[in-house]
């Protein structure tokens, strides 16, 4: 029906998405260490070593976890595997609050305490008036 | 089917559309707009900054829309050499790019008393950048390269290298961790928006979409015009 140049051209267009695909794909896996925003909780207890470099650890704050000590911050982010304890003096965003989503960033002082310079507060995908979310607390 | 490019018939249709169409935009937009703006309700969490998005995510889903539509068409245009889908290709360009940079500065006003920041370098919003590049890269490629084929062959194999980065923008939230939350709409699972939300959200999708529509007659036009007087076929 089409002729050999079309079928050639096809092929053509075919065989440069795929090698390209293939490349981004590998470029991609080989790069997924600096792709990640954070790094949760869990993957900080298996680092092979401590580094000096400022890192992003992120996760959920611990419930009933936050105090103030000494104008510092202190709380704890959470995987529901692994803790870490977070302290920090500085401003913080408004959403960040107790059993929401943080990513801290900053520096580790050991695999239990890092010491944040910067705290960004993570949205969840959930989007839903007031009234509803006091209907759904009440269930 | 393709192959008897007649700009004349295709313009007679096209010259009349875009009154019909900035009429119907006018008329979405406004219903979308108060529905965003005023009846919405304001969310749980965020309060009344939840409204920039009734204009980042349908900004963000026409840009990549577009984008995908025009590597569709420049990829059957070299296969089945179709000159009217290059063409096309080319009118639908410029509206992609400004919705995309519409997504892109409207996160980031969203971002700033959500997250604490203008700019993160995370996957999702890095590789919505990278889109607009291969946009401005698609542009700028229309007017360097005088010669037909050479322009139709180029703007293709760009087409299709940034192609590859859409997938990526789209499933960037779910395969690494992102300061980006994930999609709230699921067409396979449940969505966590809630339908109060969803409806302003729809109905400002359809007036982007429209726009979008309207800018590209026009731009359509355009071309079709410079076709006719030959000696203007400049682009």
């Amino acid at each position: 029906m089409y002729g050999r140049k079309v079928k050639l051209r096809f092929f053509f267009i075919f065989l440069i998405a795929l090698t390209l695909s293939f490349t981004i794909f590998l470029i991609l896996k080989s790069l997924e260490e600096n792709v990640v925003f954070f790094k949760s909780p869990s993957e900080i207890k298996t680092l092979s070593e401590m580094q000096n470099k400022k890192i992003r650890v992120g996760g959920m704050v611990k419930t009933d976890s936050i105090s103030i000590v000494n104008k510092e911050l202190n709380f704890v982010i959470t995987d529901f595997k692994n803790e870490i304890n977070v302290v920090y003096s500085g401003l913080i965003p408004n959403l960040f609050e107790e059993g929401k989503g943080v990513v801290a960033e900053g520096y580790l002082n050991d695999e239990n305490f890092f010491s944040a310079t910067k705290i960004l507060a993570k949205h969840d995908e959930n989007y839903m008036p007031p009234e509803v979310k006091a209907a759904l607390e009440e269930k | 089917m393709f192959k008897y490019f007649e700009p004349n018939k295709i313009f007679s249709v096209t010259s009349k559309a875009p009154k019909y169409v900035l009429l119907l935009f006018i008329i979405i937009f406004s219903i979308g707009l108060t529905e965003a703006l005023i009846f919405s309700p304001e969310d749980y969490k965020q309060s009344h900054s939840v409204r920039i998005m009734y204009v980042h995510v349908p900004a963000a889903w026409i840009s990549l829309g577009i984008f995908s539509t025009m590597t569709i068409l420049s990829i059957f245009g070299y296969i089945f050499k179709i000159k009217n889908f290059f063409l096309i290709s080319k009118s639908l360009a410029p509206s992609g790019f400004v919705f995309n940079v519409i997504a892109l500065v409207t996160g980031s006003i969203w971002g700033k008393p959500t997250w604490g920041t203008w700019w993160a370098w995370d996957a999702r919003i890095t590789s919505m950048l990278i889109l607009a590049l291969f946009y401005l890269i698609y542009l700028i490629a229309w007017r360097i390269y005088d010669e037909k084929e050479q322009v139709y062959k180029i703007t293709t194999i760009i087409t299709i290298l940034g192609i590859i980065n859409v997938p990526i923008i789209k499933y960037s939230v779910d395969w690494w961790n992102t300061l980006h939350q994930p999609a709230s709409i699921n067409i396979l699972s449940k969505s966590t928006i809630h339908s109060s939300m969803l409806a302003p959200l729809l109905i400002m999708t359809a007036a982007f979409a429209l726009f979008s529509l309207l800018i590209f007659l026009m731009k359509y036009n355009t071309e079709l015009i410079k076709i006719k007087n030959k000696g203007l076929d400049r682009l």
